[in-house]
């Protein structure tokens, strides 16, 4: 179930079915459950959910930067320009990462290589797809450093990874990315590391970057904050599956999986924009680990509105509840919204 | 950058004080003696010897005849094989060549064969390559040198008749393809040992890299394979190498020597055998310097190196 939001143009990127399984000891664990979406040029789309529900391995799989076939196996099919990279070889893969897809990932102080200089860090992802010469890629080098807003470029391209700040680090990581301008680009927790000041710098960059080339953006992350920073629409994961999925103002004021309620409900409003800010809240219980889900709504045991012989029986599909634009995985959606009407009748 | 020259140079010496007393007095002090090699000779008596020995300087204070010694060997003179009379630094230095010619091959083979190994048994972790590559690599291990060299000897050379079964030349032809003809089975037999223990360590040091978060990067890039393998896996797994060549360059002296000996190779590891054989004291003495000053050149390179080649560390 999807729900496009400019369905005129086709999807940039379009997930069907994703199903990831990883294998240790001889058995298969599910971690991803046949999950769909798409996204389209210009729009960004918010993949949110507590640790572990699966969105780091969602987004490898984009890239297919999973481990390979014998630890790992990929379902389903993630379409791009008409091509289900999941059908490339790896060879034909290379050329897709890098300007269909690239990746800004969660960890800034790690994905740079420490013994080379960033500027060869930056150059070589534009060497191997582009025919330039060293002059024009030491060019484009420098006008990427500038766009993420590098002061003293020409000094900062020798630099090391270990002589920067995580902000800068993370801003290299960014220029890097988007060298060869990319159609979608995928951020796992990109500021997650990072200090409250150079977060707020870095989200600016991106939607920045984002008005100017129109790419897609798939934004992964735990912060209710940023996604309301920076997302069109919003996608909540759990347990390696979509609960809930809708336009960012539905799915802030009116959140209809009580797992997202749960989520948004200890985090303080927004007064301005009356919408709810900053970080996931917690909720009771833990998040099944993969491979020992219970029975029926994998939320069930930590869900308040939890009824034995309802939700401990089948898993609810991903379904619209009479709004077709914001769906919901809930068997109890009708009785969860009559009650909230009771509770504001009171 | 100087303030580290000056330490390293200071340590060094120091080290080199430290073995060179440790060296003499244990030589001196063992049963023998330089002057047992005269005692054998018929109708020496005690009076001679006792000449001898003052002549030598050997009838003095041990301690005075270690000072008398470093300070020759500060000015370069390392003293007279009592062999041949020819001076130490010469007849170590006409070794020298020998086994840098064995070691260099036999070093060259190791590590190219040792990283490839390493790096496509890491790559392709527990897949058959990488299971055959590790029971080899410890048949290798287990199976003693001059073993294999006399098998090797036995095959090659006795029963194919191949190879010669020793020596570094034919007296008379000294070519170039003479040399290399000499050169094979000890340089591969060499090799064998030092391959194994190259890419057991080759192996390990590119598991350590090979799931860092920046190989990630560099596959998300978009780079070709070969590309991310050659600079972002080995370039990163093989700076802990360099630490380990340099521990290994001092093994130029002990490490062929058994090899030296089975193919009669007139290097350094046969000159200390023979040495010892002749109580020949300022020739053990010189090898041991050698192998002390080595073994600073080799550390301190292998600092540098590592320097050189990951900007986290700075010399100092
Ligand atoms: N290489 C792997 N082998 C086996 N299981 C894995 C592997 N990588 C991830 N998993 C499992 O997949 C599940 C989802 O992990 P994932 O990293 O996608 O979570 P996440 O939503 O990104 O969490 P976080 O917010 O902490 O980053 C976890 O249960 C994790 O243990
Ligand atoms: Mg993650």
């Amino acid at each position: 179930m999807t729900t496009p939001s400019s369905s005129t143009t086709d999807p940039v990127l379009s997930v069907r079915d994703l199903t990831i399984r990883f294998k240790a000891r001889g058995r298969e664990t599910p971690v991803v459950h046949g999950i769909d979406f798409d996204i389209h040029g210009g729009e960004t789309l918010a993949l949110v959910g507590e640790s572990g529900s699966g969105k780091s391995v969602t987004s490898f799989a984009l890239m297919r930067l999973l481990p390979d076939a014998r630890h790992c196996t990929i379902e389903g099919q993630v379409n791009i320009g008409g091509v289900n990279l999941l059908e490339l070889t790896e060879r034909k893969m290379t050329s897709v990462r890098g300007p269909k897809i690239a990746m800004i990932f969660q960890e800034p102080l790690t994905s740079l290589n420490p013994v080379h200089r960033v500027g060869d860090q930056i150059a070589e992802a534009i060497r191997y797809h582009r025919k330039m010469t060293r002059a024009q890629i030491r060019d484009r080098v420098l006008e990427l450093l500038t766009l993420v807003g590098i002061p003293d470029p020409e000094r900062r391209m020798s630099a090391y990874p270990g002589a920067m700040s995580g902000g800068m680090r993370q801003r290299v990581v960014i220029a890097m990315a988007l060298a060869l301008e990319p159609d979608l680009l995928i951020a796992d927790e990109p500021t997650t590391a990072l200090d409250v000041t150079v977060q707020a710098q870095i989200l600016e960059l991106l939607r920045d970057i984002q008005n100017r080339t129109g790419m897609a953006m798939l934004f992964i992350t735990h912060d209710f904050g940023v996604v309301a920073e920076i997302a069109d629409r919003v996608m909540v994961m759990y347990s390696g599956r979509i609960v809930e999925e809708g336009r960012l103002e539905d799915v802030l004021t009116q959140p209809r999986m009580p797992y997202t309620q749960g989520l948004l409900s200890s985090v303080p409003r927004l007064e301005d924009a009356g919408l709810r800010t900053g970080a996931l809240g917690t909720i009771e219980g833990f998040v099944p680990t993969a491979g020992n889900l219970p029975d029926g709504c994998s939320f069930h045991p930590r869900c308040p509105h939890a009824r034995p012989g309802v939700c401990d029986t089948a898993m609810p599909a991903l379904e619209p509840h009479g709004r077709p634009d914001h769906p919901v995985r809930c068997l109890r959606i009708e009785d969860i919204a009559a009650s909230d009407m009771e509770d504001l009748s009171v | 950058m100087l303030r580290f020259l000056l330490n390293r140079v200071l340590q060094g010496a120091v080290l080199i004080l430290i073995v060179s007393m440790i060296g003499f007095f244990v030589i001196n002090l063992a049963p023998g003696g330089p002057l047992s090699q005269y005692a054998m000779t018929p109708g020496m008596s005690q009076a001679d010897l006792d000449r001898i020995a003052a002549q030598m300087g050997l009838d003095r204070p041990l301690p005075v005849q270690y000072l008398d010694w470093l300070g020759n060997m500060l000015i370069g003179d390392w003293g007279n094989s009592y062999r041949d009379q020819s001076p130490v630094l010469d007849v170590v230095w006409r070794h020298m060549w020998a086994t840098l010619l064995l070691m260099g091959t036999s070093t060259v083979i190791s590590v190219a064969l040792g990283t490839l190994v390493g790096v496509l048994g890491a790559l392709k972790r527990y897949s058959i390559f990488d299971y055959m590559a590790t029971v080899g690599a410890m048949i290798a291990l287990s199976i003693p040198t001059f073993w294999f060299g006399l098998v090797a000897i036995f095959i090659f050379a006795l029963e194919l008749g191949w190879l010669p079964a020793g020596s570094m030349y034919t007296v008379g032809d000294q070519s170039l393809g003479d040399y290399l003809i000499h050169l094979i089975m000890p340089s591969i037999v060499l090799a064998l040992v030092n391959v194994a223990i190259w890419s057991r360590y080759m192996r390990a040091a590119t598991l350590d890299v090979i799931d860092q978060d920046y190989v990630r990067t560099a596959k998300a890039k978009g780079l070709p394979h070969l590309r991310v393998v050659s600079a972002h896996i080995v370039r990163n797994a093989l700076i802990p190498m360099i630490t380990l060549a340099g521990l290994q360059l001092p093994t130029i002296i002990g490490g062929a020597l058994v090899t030296e000996t089975v193919f009669t190779w007139p290097g350094l590891g046969r000159l200390f055998i023979d040495s010892l054989g002749y109580n020949d004291y300022p020739v053990i003495m010189g090898l041991l310097m050698f192998s002390a000053i080595l073994t600073v050149i080799g550390n301190f390179l292998a600092d540098v190196g590592v320097a050189l080649a990951d900007p986290r560390i700075r010399l100092g």
